[in-house]
């Protein structure tokens, strides 16, 4: 099972609880595992197809650049964040 | 996670200090910037803007303008295809919203600010074109304004949009309040952790909206031709944001829109989004000519994006050892006329150098009558900065510890979970506290009376993501690096280096430009401190499959295999031959009777939430009659991993310390009741000059960036944030008040000098 840590505004749906295990071999799978647990998850992370529109994916540590396609395993661990712009 | 390793090679380029190629032109007047641009069949453009901060538009008269001699064409918002409100993805780097895009550029139905577009004429000159914008008659329904973040978050506020998107962060997607949504981010238990506390402190703070103050105007030339095809000449951060967002705008096909950099007059943020652009366009559409675009001074302060004044409100626990327990904020960021300000940025950056285990982060993203707020050099940063650091030296003095100690006790280290919830990536954070505790400033003894010392401490995250380049060997031995990142500070030069030092010759050799959107592939703009780092990382990939490309050359001429041949510093070599070499200049001689000169193409996303470090250090002198605060000493300490040329890295230091020193001192927007900018030129915009400020000294350190192949972190923006709140921390040394307002202007400090010693008395 894939580490997620589900960031403050999120906690909601999580029972308040910081970090979750889901499983999924990628990020969209962990998405829909995450929904069956924790529903209305996956309505803040996803829009139609695609990962939602200001939504980044922190992966051990490092931003992913595939969205809902990016693998997974059982040692990685997975934030949810939002995507920046600079100055 | 361990701190990263010193750099144990030793570099022949990345260090040291030759002359950038575009100096000379810049300071003879030969470089091409936006405004010495024409075209022969040139028009001139000119705008109309909204007189009022607020109001709906009930009509828009352009017959006389258009009746006017000279004039070819005339535009208003009915002239552009409408814009659903949708978000434009633009990966890991964010979303834009483009209907907020599109509006901004000129008013559809409601101005949301003084200054906003209204429309837009073309003519023969710009004469005439000025004299036909104000024949065009508007007529304007008013509406209240809203000027600050606490007015427009009362429940009661006028209501600004009925709808809008929450912004470029995670949310519920109903609005918080009439005119803001909020983000949260935190951890543990805010209640236990106050309760753990010996000493509390509670403290709010404000902040003025200040413009990035670049010396060049926005100025663009535009021509959209018979076959639908847009070009675009002018200054900018982001070649291919612009053009996304012009093609997004005017609903034609990206691949229909080029855009062509021109030298960048400064711009620190300013100048990665668009303004002038689709009106340019439309009035090329419509005239058949290209037209230009040059804005005035007080178009560029009334319309063009200005970072965001702030209401903040903090507090802070710690234990009489100086562990911090507890921290709970409200950070409350103009987002200007539209949603999507720097609040996630301001939020992070205020905080994550330190370990707090239980903090609470709420953060407001307010819309206001005002423009649009665009980034302006670590977006968000300073505001914060000035609240925290304050409280933080106030801290430490209850607790008589010394001000780097009682940082030293809550460091955020490498591997420490940071706020946003991940890890931070390697560095050193003990060794720039070291540092500036053993420097001779932090202790040189205060001469005069009313002087005292301020110090601040940041962490600020670099942006890496995708960047683009291109090698071109030449069969004399020269070396073409191209790029897609516009120059703003000097990064051809850096990228010389970078492929000098990779490819193993001098850097004479390497000739470094920005090509447009049709010449190198995709990369983001020249922000976020990226520019260096990103762009560096892909030039050194492309270096090593130009050098693996350039040996099988040589194994060709050599009869041999290609395993073994080597290369080190720029010389090919057998490895069962030591009698067998070549030079990288050798090779390319014989480029053509072996396959043709070698061009290599490559683009890479490298990480982004690189830390960096910085503190700076500085006295002061008040003098309590004016309240005017003279900075006596000045130090710079910043951790930028590699400096490729500290001439630059110096520079940026520097520059950034000084805007901070202006945006702590001197600078902010005045708007009267009815939202009119009233200080909209420099002479009353007061942006610090040589005269204000002495010369600041530099300490660069390095602790290599292990996600770079020579350490480089991005070092651009860090030192604009330290300054507002050294600053403040030096006055309060010096006289004894805490300042709770930026600017710190002589009458603010006069004024709450002279309530200390009525409090006193």
């Amino acid at each position: 099972m894939t580490t997620v840590r589900i960031p403050q505004p999120m906690q909601v749906y999580t029972q308040d609880m910081e970090v979750v295990q889901a499983g999924g071999k990628n990020v969209r799978k962990l998405i829909n595992e995450l929904e069956k647990s924790y529903p209305g998850i996956k309505d803040v992370l996803v829009e139609g197809d695609r990962l939602r529109p200001g939504v980044a994916i922190v992966l051990d540590g490092k931003i992913s650049q595939l969205g809902l396609h990016q693998p997974l395993s059982e040692e990685n661990e997975v934030v949810f964040i939002p995507a920046v712009s600079g100055g | 996670m361990n701190n990263p390793e010193p750099l144990a090679k030793e570099f022949r380029v990345l260090g040291t200090r030759p002359i950038r190629p575009d100096g000379l032109d810049k300071v003879t007047g030969r470089a091409l910037f936006s405004d010495d641009f024409y075209l022969p069949d040139m028009i001139h453009g000119r705008i109309l803007r909204s007189p009022h901060a607020h109001a709906k538009i009930k009509s828009i008269d352009t017959s006389a303008a258009a009746a006017l001699p000279g004039v070819r064409a005339v535009v208003t918002g009915a002239d552009f295809p409408p814009i659903e409100s949708k978000m434009m993805s633009q990966g890991v780097a964010g979303m834009i919203n483009i209907g907020d895009v599109a509006d901004n550029c000129i008013a559809r139905d409601k101005v949301l600010y003084d200054g906003h577009a209204v429309a837009g004429v073309a003519a023969d000159n710009p004469h005439v074109a000025e004299e036909a914008v104000n024949l065009i008659k508007v007529e304007y329904e008013l509406l209240p304004p809203v000027m600050d973040v606490r007015t427009a978050m009362a429940a009661d506020a006028p209501v600004i949009h009925e709808d809008f998107y929450p912004g470029a962060f995670i949310l519920p997607t109903e609005k918080y309040l009439p005119n803001a949504t909020r983000m949260q981010m935190g951890s543990g238990d805010l209640e236990k952790g106050f309760a753990e506390a010996d000493i509390i402190v509670e403290r709010e703070f404000t902040s003025e909206t200040i413009h990035q103050g670049y010396i060049e105007s926005h100025i663009t030339t535009v021509k959209w031709d018979e076959n639908n095809h847009i070009t675009v000449w002018t200054a900018t951060q982001g070649i291919f944001n612009l053009r996304d967002l012009t093609a997004g705008v005017l609903l034609v096909p990206m691949a229909n829109v080029k855009v062509v950099p021109l030298e960048v007059g400064g711009a620190f943020g300013g100048k990665e989004r668009m303004y002038l652009e689709p009106i340019a366009a439309m009035l090329s559409k419509k005239s058949h000519h290209a037209v230009k675009i040059a804005l005035r001074r007080d178009e560029v302060l009334r319309a063009t994006g200005p970072s965001s004044g702030t209401y903040v409100k903090v507090k802070f626990g710690a234990k009489k050892d100086g562990t911090l327990v507890a921290a709970d904020l409200h950070l409350a960021y103009e987002a200007g006329a539209y949603a999507g300000g720097p609040i996630f940025l301001g939020a992070i950056s205020s905080t994550s150098r330190y370990n707090i285990p239980n903090i609470q982060i709420n953060g407001f993203d307010v819309i206001v009558n005002k423009p649009t707020m665009r980034p302006y050099r670590a977006p968000g940063a300073p505001q914060a900065l000035f609240a925290v650091e304050q409280v933080i030296d106030e801290l430490a003095r209850e607790l008589e510890m010394d001000i780097i100690d009682f940082r030293m006790k809550n460091l955020t280290k490498t591997g420490d979970l940071l706020v946003a919830g991940f890890p931070c990536a390697p560095i050193d954070t003990v060794n720039m506290m070291e540092t500036v505790k053993a420097h001779p400033h932090y202790t040189a003894p205060l001469t005069g009376e009313n002087q005292g010392r301020g110090l601040a401490y940041t962490m600020w995250f670099n942006l890496g993501e995708a960047s683009s380049a291109q090698i071109s060997i030449n069969p004399d031995g020269s070396v073409q690096v191209t790029t897609s990142c516009p120059d703003m500070s000097g990064t051809r030069m850096t990228f010389a280096m970078q492929a000098a030092e990779a490819l193993g010759i001098d850097v004479e050799h390497v000739t470094a430009s920005v090509g447009d959107t049709e010449a190198v592939g995709f990369s983001l703009p020249t922000v976020g401190s990226r520019t260096t780092y990103a762009t560096g990382a892909v030039i050194y990939d492309i270096a090593q499959e130009v050098l693996g490309e350039m040996s099988a050359r040589v194994a060709l001429l050599w009869e041999t295999d290609s395993e073994l041949v080597i290369v080190d510093k720029g010389v090919f070599s057998n490895k069962e031959d030591a009698n067998l070499t070549m030079s990288f200049h050798e090779v390319c001689e014989k480029l053509h009777e072996t396959g043709g000169p070698i061009t290599v193409h490559n683009s890479k996303s490298s990480q982004s939430f690189i830390p960096g470090t910085c503190v700076h250090l500085t006295d002061v002198e008040v003098d309590p009659e004016t309240g005017k605060v003279d900075i006596l000493r000045y130090t710079v300490f910043q951790d930028v991993g590699k400096a490729v040329h500290p001439d630059y890295v110096e520079g940026q230091m520097q520059g950034a310390a000084v805007q901070g020193i202006g945006m702590a001192l001197n600078e902010g927007y005045f708007y009267d009741a009815e939202g009119h900018l009233k200080n909209a030129s420099l002479l009353d915009y007061r942006m610090p000059t040589t005269l204000d400020i002495p010369m600041i000294e530099t300490v660069i350190l390095e602790s290599p960036n292990p996600a770079h192949p020579y350490g480089v972190r991005g070092c651009g923006e860090h030192s604009i944030i330290p300054p507002p709140a050294a600053i403040a921390n030096a006055i309060h040394d010096a006289v004894g008040v805490r300042m709770n307002s930026m600017p710190m202007a002589p009458h603010k400090v006069c004024a709450a000098i002279k309530q200390k010693q009525a409090a006193d008395a």
